[in-house]
């Protein structure tokens, strides 16, 4: 073998193990994950998780039922989505299709910088300033609740829905645009039956991915949502999402206890959910740059 | 009160207005067959440009109505921005001027308040690339009826049957109605392309090459359904193809640098053009 044929396989494998350390790393999070959760399973049974109540320390009975978490999880995500989107995707077609050049360029670096605040600044500024409000405006005992944790997620959620769906709506071809004002359309009409269904898909996995972003999000909503885990979907009372569950509890949980297991299977659903999301996005942006376009 | 409302013109308007004042060159009228044609759009003293760069010098003429006029010339002569003035497709594009009167109809259509829908619903355009819409064939014919308020079902059943029909492509298409537009060939989709514009009723109908991106039998089908067309609306259509011009249509204008060096008959302009520009075209000495 030659020195150069050596280099080139040696640089070869480089590259390999670079590339592979991320399947690594994966499937090490998995295993381990599963590892620390078989304690629960083999003290409590599974059956254990589907209790309606979440209350790991009690000197009654400890109870370890997820489904309080999973619905404060599902409430702020959910809610957070719903109130990102109009923002979003309107946002996306106005700095696309609308804006002026000079706009453009003001805007973009605005919704970048949004996407780069740190959730724990943005956890802060949800205490002081937000939750006051929302308290004041809904006549509530505490601002600390599911909408104020849902109104910040939003707005972690709508520079990855904004950036996504621009991009869908830029490579609208001109031609499609043309054609539609040739017809007779108007501009608003043109974005509106054209630009818009033509991107849809890609605005989809936008959605899809800002949601993502949502769920797994930590400190904003373990700062701002009030962190009781009352199995409720009112907005308006304080619920306890599942990674705020996990980042409070597991500093405090005797480690190897049949809590500290329990955790492990928040986080494993925690996974399990964010996965689907990204896949049911990759999908979707698949099926959008698979479609023909000329 | 007069002076003080042309005081707030804008500058455009103005030189335009001065320009009005001139003495008119008595307006060329179109004789075919020593027939008077009637004339739907007249071009008087056309210049545009796109920024500080001038494309088109000066270009007055008429087009006649129900009559296929091509226009040829060399590329970037302007023929393509010629007719993307006459519904206001350039109005898209940024930093462009028009100066001059284009009048369709009896109206100016560059004058201030011209209600643009109206006149793109009456001067239909077909673009060089086909470019349907991203949706089903149905939907495609459909868009321009449903844009301008057609709701009854029964009624666009009708319109997409009829302009599919006219464009010659319902035979091909009448089982294929909710497929996508994509996935039909390419000169089918230039035949559709003609139909949703046939859709919204235009009089005139614009074509920028409409073959150049087509097979020769394609090219073929769409030269045939100009040929069927011209009984009933006005077309204009730019071609860099002479023979093309030749075979469709009735007058022939040639463009050359941002000018029309001439205009007449096709049979004229291809047998015994009156300038030695238009002869060295035509017998392919340039362009």
């Amino acid at each position: 073998m030659t020195k150069k044929q050596l280099s080139d396989l040696v640089v070869k494998y480089l590259f390999q193990i670079a590339a592979s350390m991320t399947v690594l790393i994966v499937a090490l999070i998995f295993l381990f994950l599963f590892k620390e959760s078989i304690p629960f399973v083999r003290d409590l049974g599974l059956g254990a998780l589907f209790d309606v109540r979440w209350e790991p320390v009690s000197y009654v009975k400890e109870r370890f039922g997820i489904y309080p978490l999973f619905l404060g999880s599902l409430s702020v995500t959910f809610l957070a989505t719903i109130i990102a989107i109009p923002f979003g995707v309107i946002g996306a077609v106005y700095i696309s299709e609308i804006a002026t050049p000079l706009e453009r360029e003001i805007f973009k670096p605005f919704v970048e910088l949004l996407a780069g605040i740190p959730s724990v600044v943005l956890g802060f500024f949800g205490m002081v300033v937000l939750a006051p409000i929302v308290k004041a405006v809904f006549h509530l005992s505490s601002g600390l609740n599911a909408l104020t944790g849902a109104l910040l997620l939003a707005l972690m959620a709508i520079p990855t829905i904004i950036s996504i769906s621009e991009d869908a709506l830029k490579s609208v071809p001109m031609s499609y645009k043309q054609a539609s004002l040739a017809l007779g359309a108007n501009k608003l009409e043109t974005i509106w039956r054209v630009t818009v269904p033509a991107a849809l898909s890609g605005i989809i996995a936008a959605i899809m991915l800002g949601m993502g972003r949502v769920i797994g999000e930590t400190m904003t909503v373990l700062m701002v949502t009030g962190n009781a885990p009352i199995p409720t979907l009112n907005p308006f009372e304080s619920v306890r999402t599942m990674t705020a569950t996990i980042a409070a509890e597991m500093g405090e949980v005797a480690f190897g206890s049949v809590h500290y297991s329990s955790l492990f299977w928040v986080g494993i659903i925690l996974l399990i959910a964010t996965f689907i999301l990204n896949m049911i996005a990759q999908r979707v942006l698949k099926n959008y740059k698979r479609r023909p376009h000329g | 009160m007069v002076t003080s409302s042309l005081q707030s013109r804008p500058a455009k308007v103005k030189k335009r207005m001065a320009q009005d004042r001139q003495p008119e060159e008595p307006p060329k009228t179109v004789v075919k067959d020593g027939k008077m044609e009637n004339e739907i759009i007249q071009v008087k003293h056309l210049n545009f440009y796109y920024g500080p760069s001038q494309a088109l010098f000066d270009v007055s003429m008429s087009i006649p109505e129900k009559r296929v006029t091509a226009l040829i010339g060399p590329s970037g002569c302007g023929k393509s921005t010629f007719i993307r003035v006459l519904n206001r497709m350039n109005d898209i594009i940024d930093n462009t001027r028009v100066e001059g009167k284009i009048i369709i109809n009896g109206k100016d259509i560059y004058q201030p308040g011209t209600d643009v829908v109206t006149l793109r619903k009456n001067v239909g355009m077909v673009f060089q690339k086909s470019n349907p819409f991203p949706k089903s064939v149905y939907d495609n014919v459909a868009y321009g009826p449903r844009l301008h308020g057609l709701k009854d079902r029964r009624k666009l059943d009708e319109v997409v049957h009829r302009s599919l029909e006219r464009s010659a492509l319902w035979s091909e298409v009448k089982d294929r109605l909710s497929d996508s537009a994509m996935d039909l060939s390419g000169g089918q989709q230039q035949r559709l392309c003609v139909a949703r514009a046939l859709a919204v009723n235009p009089n005139i109908l614009l074509m920028d090459e409409p073959a150049s991106a087509l097979d020769p039998r394609s090219t073929t089908k769409i030269e045939d359904l100009i040929g069927e067309l011209r009984a009933e609306y006005t077309i204009v259509i730019v071609t860099h193809n002479m023979q093309q011009a030749a075979r469709v249509s009735d007058y022939t204008g040639f463009f050359y640098e941002g000018r029309l060096i001439e205009f007449n008959e096709t049979r004229k302009i291809f047998t015994n053009p009156d300038h030695k520009q238009t002869e060295d075209y035509i017998t392919g000495r340039f362009g």
